[in-house]
């Protein structure tokens, strides 16, 4: 196991290096300088303040020595400073936002294996059934779902046609601050009940599909047969060796699926106007704020490749076939 | 191939969708001649009727008019992207397959990591750094979606590589790329047609997600993401403004989502 450790910890860092590397490259091999589409247009800036943006963000020195600069910033969590008016430190700017993001995925990640692991089981248990085909074509629906339009369905009817739900924000603004504490929790569950939805639509139905169509092939193979023949009750055979096996590789999907799940955040977080990481990087790239796009960039796929990680280090736990070999 | 499609009856039908779509995305002009572009000011936000079956938006245009061209910028994009990225992912995965050893790790560890960002931030990130038009929309989402692509190109190639008729091929003193594209692509032809079927439906959400978000196509050109743009601005007023490009985009990811499990039934009898 501690070899499998390391291994695994040294594939991270290189991957981790990867992805600084390829997010440097973006904004420097891009055409033009970083600076200008903030100076371009802008009157204001005289050609000397210019000079001293380009000496703050280094734009005068070599290549070579910007790109350590740039590895040394980020170890530090020096990301520069927001190009936006407010001229904060970019780092200050995620860290505020950063615990929003993470609650709303990781919530969304417990509500997706909470539902979608139950249904995927019915299904492949009915495989063939009428109600097996409702759900394979509620999965397929929900594969396809634009989800932004999923959100403005849910605005239309629950924040429009029946008034029920709050459609954007976090918590209330007026009154927020008198609420009690329970009336707080409750503020903002109703406020997180539509950006959930959207959030775990699409994962419910990935899952739920991956999960039966996994199901459905263990239920075939010799050692349930076997399990049957000796006279184990149903529920036994299903859930003590059938479902354990269908599980297993679930651990690397749901590492897989981390990304697009992050990814929604900037769908959810723009459409329901939550103070999140995603909400941060639409606005970044509609105002051009180079400093805190590249610095969301790399902090999203830092967070996913951790996830990764620690998908295969449960892998590993949970099946010790993985860390004794096999696989590379 | 095409037989069995046929004899499928939803990826018949799902075939004969996007046959339709397609045509009318090519034709609809000559078949529905109302100008997408018009501005009509006493006409604005008109429900359905005859005179127009999806209604006009806020600017008095037709939306059945403007779908129809939006269906021309979707399947730009899905053909686009995917085709690149169908160059990109085979051509690395056949790499990486066929010569193993340094060549195939070093793929496989940029394959890791272009899998650690999460698409729509990358997009987002390289869209900021160029214009958001139509032709770098395309070109990103090709060049963010190429990796599963050569996943499976590379583990096809692998199985296939060491068995007879490629070796005899090399005794033959054929080529290694005439090996790779004569006799062991033709068999991934396959899984790559299931995939390239998935991947046309991704571009299509990503390329509308991007345009709802106002990063993407840019009006006037009306594409199914950015008439959203309007639908959310008119939620009270007008559904038909939210529910018209919607459903276009729904249904055509549905097809194609379709279509990829049909082909994937024709080629594996076994799944159920």
């Amino acid at each position: 196991m501690f070899r499998f450790l390391i291994k695994r910890l040294a594939i991270m860092l290189l991957t981790l290096w990867g992805v600084l590397t390829i997010s440097f490259g973006l904004i420097h091999l891009a055409p033009g300088d970083p600076l200008s589409p903030m100076t371009e247009f802008n009157p204001k800036i005289t050609p000397e303040f210019r000079e001293r943006l380009i000496k703050m963000y280094g734009l005068d020195k070599p290549l070579h020595e910007r790109y350590l600069r740039w590895l040394k910033g980020v170890i530090t969590l020096d990301f520069g400073v927001s190009f936006s008016i407010d001229q904060r430190p970019v780092w200050d700017k995620i860290k505020e936002r950063l615990p929003i993001t993470i609650l709303i995925n990781s919530l969304a990640l417990v509500i997706i294996l909470l539902i979608s692991i139950p249904v995927g089981v019915y299904s492949a248990v009915h495989a063939g059934t009428l109600r097996d085909r409702l759900i394979t074509i509620f999965t397929l629906l929900g594969y396809s779902m634009p989800s932004f339009w999923f959100a403005l369905l849910l605005m239309m009817l629950f924040g429009v046609k029946l008034g029920l739900l709050p459609i954007s924000g976090l918590h209330s603004s007026v009154g927020y601050e008198e609420m009690s504490f329970f009336e707080k929790i409750l503020d903002w569950a109703k406020h997180l009940i539509m950006p959930l939805l959207v959030a775990t639509f699409g994962g419910i139905a990935g899952i739920a599909r991956y999960v039966r169509n996994s199901m459905v092939e263990v239920l075939e193979s010799d050692f349930i047969l076997f399990a049957r023949a000796k006279g184990l009750p149903e529920r036994k055979v299903l859930y003590r060796h059938a479902l354990r096996n269908a599980l297993l590789p679930l651990i690397t999907i749901l590492g897989l699926s981390l990304p697009g799940l992050i990814g929604g955040s900037v769908i959810f977080e723009s459409i329901f106007g939550i103070p999140g990481v995603g909400q941060l990087m639409w606005q970044a790239v509609l105002s051009r704020d180079y400093p805190v796009i590249l610095a969301n960039l790399v902090l999203v796929s830092v967070l996913t490749l951790l996830g990764n990680f620690l998908a295969d280090i449960g892998y590993a736990l949970a099946d010790p076939r993985i860390r004794t070999g096999g696989r590379t | 191939m095409l037989k069995a499609l046929i004899s499928h009856r939803t990826g018949f039908f799902s075939f004969l969708f996007l046959i339709i779509l397609f045509l009318s995305a090519l034709f609809g002009p000559y078949l529905y001649p109302v100008s997408p572009f018009e501005i009509h000011v006493q006409k604005i936000l008109l429900p359905p009727s005859l005179e127009h079956p999806l209604g006009t938006d806020l600017l008095g245009r037709d939306v059945l008019a403007r779908i129809l061209y939006g269906a021309r910028i979707s399947l730009q994009v899905s053909f686009v992207a995917v085709g690149l990225s169908l160059v990109l992912g085979v051509s690395l995965g056949a790499i990486a397959g066929y010569y193993g050893g340094l060549v195939d790790q070093i793929i496989c560890r940029i394959i890791d990591m272009f899998l650690c960002f999460p698409t729509i931030f990358l997009i987002l990130a390289v869209i900021a750094y160029l214009e958001p038009s139509l032709t770098n929309i395309m070109i990103v989402i090709g060049l963010t979606s190429w990796m599963g692509v050569a996943r499976l190109v590379r583990a096809e190639i692998l199985s296939l590589k060491e068995r007879e008729f490629v070796l005899s091929a090399r005794l033959y003193g054929a080529s290694s790329a005439r090996i790779i594209l004569r006799h062991l692509l033709p068999n991934a032809v396959a899984p790559i047609l299931v995939s390239a079927s998935l991947g046309m439906g991704h571009a299509i959400l990503i390329e509308s997600a991007l345009s709802f978000l106002g990063i993407g196509v840019q009006p006037p050109t009306p594409s199914w993401g950015n008439m959203l743009i309007e639908g959310k601005e008119t939620l009270e007023v007008a559904w038909w403004l939210s529910l018209f490009p919607g459903l276009a985009i729904l249904l055509t990811v549905l097809a194609l989502t379709l279509l990829s499990e049909a082909l994937q039934d024709i080629l594996n009898p076994k799944r159920k």
